[in-house]
């Protein structure tokens, strides 16, 4: 399959690999799976105490178009607020990284790792 | 469940494959275009169709996640196309670190002794997810259905690993 240049950019160079301390407590995970690939996506944010993203990095086992719309996730939420990083949808990955159809799952599993993240956020600063 | 009919074998999903394949070559004489050849043209459509029919069904019955995937839709769960993530931290967590274990597999002074420690890990989990599956295909109970389902799940991420492992050591070892 043809991979868009965009997705190409992003797995030949990608943004913010890597892993955060997750014993602090302003470094919360997101952890998803695909089951329909087998790809897994780790995806952490540091929050600052204003509420805003100050890093992100992310660790994903799959296919080019899940380490991209991974990789660029991470770009998209530093600087957000939790609210606004919440409301990136699938559909604004796949429209970035021109991802066909039988992609769309990649863009469903950077959403879901960024709505996982902020949930893990929410449940360490409720402790 | 008509697959299981086809090939005349009990639905089960712990499938005997040597049953299943000798089974499938009968069936596929038996259709074999060359008994069609002065027949008419509506049973060499029909010979064609029942041909497609039978390697589907094949298809399906001998690899365990189409398998278990198929039984599960037969019985209301179909799980075949859905698009939803699994979220579940401890498996994929453990998933994650396999992956990892994999990666360093490749660049291992002794691979050899590494893979076989992989491989029995593999054959762990894929026990552990699948050992309660064959009774929970053929449950009438939907919450049962629900952890079969799960199962599944999980098996196609155990399928995954013993795929990459078996690419690693194509590579290490051609």
């Amino acid at each position: 399959m043809a991979y868009s240049d965009k997705v190409i950019d992003h797995v030949e160079n990608p943004r913010n690999v890597g892993t955060l301390d997750k014993n602090d407590p302003n470094v919360a995970t997101g952890m998803v799976g695909a089951p329909a690939c087998g790809d897994v996506m780790k995806l952490q944010i540091k929050v600052s105490d204003e509420g805003v993203i100050e890093d992100a990095k992310f660790k994903t086992y799959g296919c080019g178009s899940a380490i991209a719309s991974s990789s660029l996730v991470t770009e998209w939420v530093k600087g957000k607020t939790l609210d606004q990083a919440a409301e990136i949808k699938n559909t604004d990955i796949t429209a970035e990284l021109e991802l066909p159809p039988v992609k769309i799952h990649c863009s469903i599993l950077a959403e879901d790792a960024i709505q996982a993240a902020i949930a893990d956020y929410k449940t360490k600063q409720a402790k | 469940m008509r697959y299981f009919e086809l090939f005349n074998l009990p639905v089960n999903y712990d499938v005997d494959l040597t049953l299943l394949n000798q089974r499938y070559l009968e069936l596929q004489r038996a259709v074999h275009p060359d008994k069609f050849a002065g027949k008419s043209e509506r049973e060499k459509l029909v010979a064609v169709q029942k041909t497609s029919e039978i390697n589907d069904a094949l298809a399906v019955l001998k690899h365990p996640a189409k398998r278990a995937e198929y039984m599960l839709s037969e019985q209301g769960v179909d799980i075949r196309a859905e698009q939803q993530t699994l979220q579940d931290p401890v498996f994929l967590m453990q998933q994650m670190e396999l992956r990892e274990a994999l990666e360093d597999i490749q660049h291992s002074s002794d691979p050899e002794d590494e893979i076989d420690a992989f491989e029995a890990q593999i054959k762990q989990l894929d026990t552990q997810y699948s050992a309660q599956l064959a009774e929970q295909l053929v449950s009438q109970d939907t919450a049962v259905l629900e952890v079969a389902a799960d199962n599944i799940r999980k098996l196609k991420f155990i399928y995954k690993l013993r795929e990459e492992l078996s690419r690693i050591e194509d590579s290490l070892f051609d």
